[in-house]
């Protein structure tokens, strides 16, 4: 989810007077009287000491780190124990990490609940973890001076040791573990000046790799137990179709099929193993009522948008008078820009696996969403939420799709288990998580601009059309205000270029299909409208596009750097061969600055190719280096296949793609070469996993242009027309 | 019941010999390593080698598998030795890490059969492998640098 979705700034800033934590709970009032939301609960166990819940000393010298975020890939699992540590003064080597169960004191210090999004993961446990390791340490400390009946001063900590100045004796972190816990927690915890950071700001190699590289990590589809059984279940082919009747003789003919059941969500099938559930899938014959939305197709809902964006919408946001600037406007242009739904693909599929007990319901999953998966799981089984247990497993990616707000995939799991009445693992294959929607909505975006006389942008307005991805969730209440989902103008209202008169305005169509979050969020399509548009604009008056943005972002240093940097770095301005151009831009989301240069060429047959994308990043203070440039790179492959590549399209109410050989991915062999620069910062740390995607698309389409005198307003581009 | 042999080791199912290679090795052998992504040959996650060639574990009919020698994963190194893992750690390549089992096991082939593959090889001999986190420079690295170590063990 999208930080800026749940308006960001103000959220922090009314999180902050109420208390931290609490605002979501107005709105899911089991976490109001679940465990305090600011003491942590810890389990005792004998000879272990954990000074709260994040950090477990045992006897044998382990530190184990609990993370509350959910690892997807962008390195939680290291960046966030380098926080614990630095201060905790552990042995990096010698550090575990384990994941979170579901408990209030692993909140989001902003969000109220326990989740993994918005690319906040940094940014809200910077000061968090950083204090939990360091009254770690001073416990351990106070628990060495104890023992030696000396002052805590004349102490220090150093590689899983407590070390005695004087006289160099040394105690090692769980010698005196079963002292420690006899302690009480400081309530004063000063932190280290920055220049004594050891870890901070060092590239750390991810503790999670070598699991990776050998097979052993555990991902939820990896999950097994003795007695568990498959299921994969068949949904309707129009969203929100029911089941009529169900013919399943030929589907519990197979060998190895259990069960066929009928669920909320369609037909499931249960099986010893996923091969005889798919193939008893494939043979069942189910009769649906596909209900309102079998109407629905790509083509009637394109001419909609269109139409309507060229009525007025609610207002987002407004700057002096646009429609008298455009008036006297030395010219003006008019474009339209149109993105698809996109599927976020994960490689491993949506999968749960539930075991469901009369008291009890534990669930394995990769999930980016416990709370609120846990109270939905609670709420389906019939039990308290403190009866359901979630082991978050590794996700094996998840972009905003593994938090769900309908907790949609956890849900259907504990429905399945219910009816079943086994312990079972729901996997969704790649045909059911192309088709499943919860989408990145489909946009439409009408950009009007006047330059004046001497070519200067002084008016800009930007019709948005889309859904909305708050409507009917609980994050309604504080996602929409005044009828605009914030998440539908960010990256478009809050436009960084000082440009006099300015107004955003905004459709939100109802449609029925599900639509969510999608790496980005609503900045992936309004980094493209905005982005291209300025270069349009930029063309119109004469202007490099480069020269332009760097003027009208006189008041924005900090983009303004990155601009600079990315334009030094990609030579912009440098003679390159015909056929080839080079595109910028640039974006400001989740808190973070980022400039891309892409550089195509494009051949007389109108074929495409990304050569090299240089990409400059501010995100304030960086953690792990090494991390933010993996982040960069990922999410500019990410942003070159939406770009490049994809489409959901419906007719008839029915998804037309359905696997990777026609919702396909970006390649090794079309992946440009990629540079990424970090701007030094000391500014408190911001996001990283998303905000390197918005700014590909229209860097790409900026170059395309360059090459080519083409412009491209629509997503994908798989060939420019070159006739 | 068929009898596989993988990762050197004489093992039997007792599945339907028509079931994916996949899913045996999966679910009846618990070898979790080789993972699921499209079904279809679409994405490689599912890669392991047979009689040393990598082939897509998801439509290779179990039966058919019968009497080679399979290798997933697990059975590349023992103990992340294999100079592909190596270069892996090395350059931190995975992300979420799922596909990378797959990629790793063509990559294992690639460098079996060019010990100092080129780009373009390595384009050519991964294209058959998606990483939707886009780990592709990562990966283009990490062979090169496999091939270093592979050669000498020395540094480039």
């Amino acid at each position: 989810m999208s930080a800026t979705t749940i308006k960001r700034r103000d959220f922090l800033k009314t999180g902050a007077a109420v208390g931290g934590g609490l605002l979501l709970s107005v709105y899911l009032p089991e976490l109001a009287h679940a465990e305090s939301l600011t003491t942590p609960s810890v389990p005792k166990t004998a000879g272990t000491f954990s000074p709260n819940a994040f950090i477990r000393i045992a006897a044998d010298d382990s530190v184990t780190i609990i993370i509350n975020k959910s690892e997807m890939g962008q390195g939680v699992y290291t960046s966030l124990p380098m926080l614990v540590v630095e201060e905790l003064e552990a042995d990096w080597n010698k550090i575990r990490v384990e994941s979170a169960p579901v408990a209030a004191a692993y909140n989001h210090p902003s969000f109220g609940i326990q989740m993994t999004g918005g690319s906040t993961s940094t940014a809200s446990e910077w000061d968090r973890l950083r204090k939990m390791g360091a009254a770690g340490r001073i416990m351990l400390i106070a628990a060495a001076a104890k023992k030696w009946n000396v002052e805590p001063q004349s102490l220090h900590a150093e590689k899983n040791f407590v070390i005695h100045d004087a006289s160099g004796r040394r105690a090692s972190f769980g010698s005196l573990a079963d002292l420690a816990a006899t302690l009480t927690p400081p309530t004063n915890v000063p932190l280290k000046d920055p220049k004594d950071f050891k870890l901070i700001g060092k590239s750390m190699r991810r503790l999670d790799t070598p699991a990776k590289v050998n097979g052993s990590a555990q991902f939820g589809l990896d999950v097994h137990f003795p007695g568990m059984m498959t299921a994969v279940v068949l949904r309707p082919p129009v969203f929100g179709g029911k089941v009529v009747s169900i013919n399943a003789e030929k589907a519990k003919a197979v060998p190895g099929v259990k069960d066929v059941l009928a669920v909320p969500t369609g037909v499931a099938v249960i099986a010893n193993g996923f091969w005889p559930a798919k193939l008893g899938r494939e043979r069942l014959e189910v009769t649906w009522d596909e209900g309102p939305n079998a109407g629905i197709s790509t083509v009637g809902m394109r001419e909609q948008y269109a139409s309507l964006a060229k009525t007025p919408g609610l207002v987002a946001r407004k700057l002096g008078d646009p429609a008298k600037a455009l008036a006297g406007a030395a010219k003006t242009i008019v474009a339209e820009y149109e993105v698809p739904y996109l599927a976020h693909a994960m490689m491993e599929p949506l999968n749960c696996v539930v075991d469901l007990r009369a008291d009890h319901c534990e669930i394995w999953t990769g999930t980016q969403f416990q709370t609120v998966d846990r109270l939905a799981a609670a709420a389906t089984a019939g039990l308290k939420p403190e009866q359901v247990e979630i082991h978050t497993t590794l996700l094996g990616g998840g972009f905003g799709r593994r938090a769900n707000p309908a907790s949609d995939f956890v849900v259907e799991a504990v429905q399945v288990a219910k009816a079943a009445k086994v312990p079972v693992k729901v996997v969704w294959t790649r045909e059911d998580d192309i088709r499943g929607g919860w989408y990145r909505p489909m946009w439409y975006d009408r950009m009007v601009g006047g330059v004046d006389a001497a070519g200067n942008p002084i008016a800009w307005t930007h019709t948005i059309v889309g859904q909305s991805i708050m409507q009917g969730t609980m994050f309604e209440p504080f996602g929409i205000k005044n009828g605009i989902d914030d998440s539908s103008v960010e990256g478009a209202a809050d436009l960084l270029y000082g440009i006099p008169n300015l107004q955003v305005d905004l459709h939100t169509p109802r449609i029925g299909v599900p639509v969510q979050w999608w790496r980005s969020v609503g900045h992936s399509h309004n980094g493209f409208a905005v982005e291209a548009f300025f270069d349009e604009l930029a063309h119109a008056g004469g202007k490099d596009p480069y020269e332009l943005r760097r003027a009208l972002l006189a008041k924005q240093p900090r983009m303004r750097a990155v601009l600079d940097l990315v334009a030094r770095q990609a030579n912009w301005g440098k003679p390159l061969p015909p056929g080839h151009g080079r595109g910028i831009a640039t974006h400001f989301s989740f808190d973070s600055y980022v400039a891309q240069v892409a550089e195509v060429s494009v051949d007389k047959n109108g074929a495409l190719r990304v050569h090299r994308m240089v990409c400059a990043v501010d995100c304030g203070r960086v953690i792990n280096p090494d991390s933010v440039r993996a982040q960069m790179e990922g999410g500019i492959v990410f942003g070159l296949t939406a770009a490049l590549k994809d489409e959901i399209t419906l007719e008839r109410g029915r998804v037309q793609q359905r696997n990777f050989h026609d919702y396909p991915m970006l390649r090794i062999n079309e992946a440009p070469e990629i540079e990424v620069h970090i701007v030094s910062s000391t500014e408190n740390p911001t996001g990283v996993g998303e905000p390197g995607v918005p700014p590909v698309a229209p860097a790409v389409a900026n170059a395309i242009f360059a090459a080519t005198g083409k412009r491209v307003r629509k997503l994908p581009i798989r060939s420019i027309q070159m006739v | 019941m068929i009898t596989l042999r993988v990762n050197g080791k004489e093992v039997t199912a007792d599945v339907d010999p028509t079931t994916p290679l996949l899913w045996v090795l999966r679910e009846t052998l618990g070898l979790t390593g080789t993972k699921y992504g499209c079904g279809m040959a679409q994405c490689g996650a599912c890669t392991v080698h047979l009689n040393g060639e990598a082939i897509r574990s998801c439509v290779k009919r179990a039966a058919d598998a019968a009497g080679k020698d399979i290798t997933t994963i697990e059975g590349l190194s023992p103990d992340l030795s294999h100079p592909l893992q190596k270069a892996w750690i090395e350059l931190d390549v995975p992300q979420c890490g799922y596909c990378q089992s797959g990629q790793l096991m063509s990559a294992a082939v690639l460098l079996a059969e060019s010990a100092n593959p080129t780009d373009n090889e390595i384009d050519e001999g991964m294209a058959g492998n998606i990483c939707r986190c886009g780990t592709y420079s990562r990966i283009r690295a990490a062979i090169h640098r496999a091939a270093a170590i592979k050669a000498g063990g020395g540094r480039v």
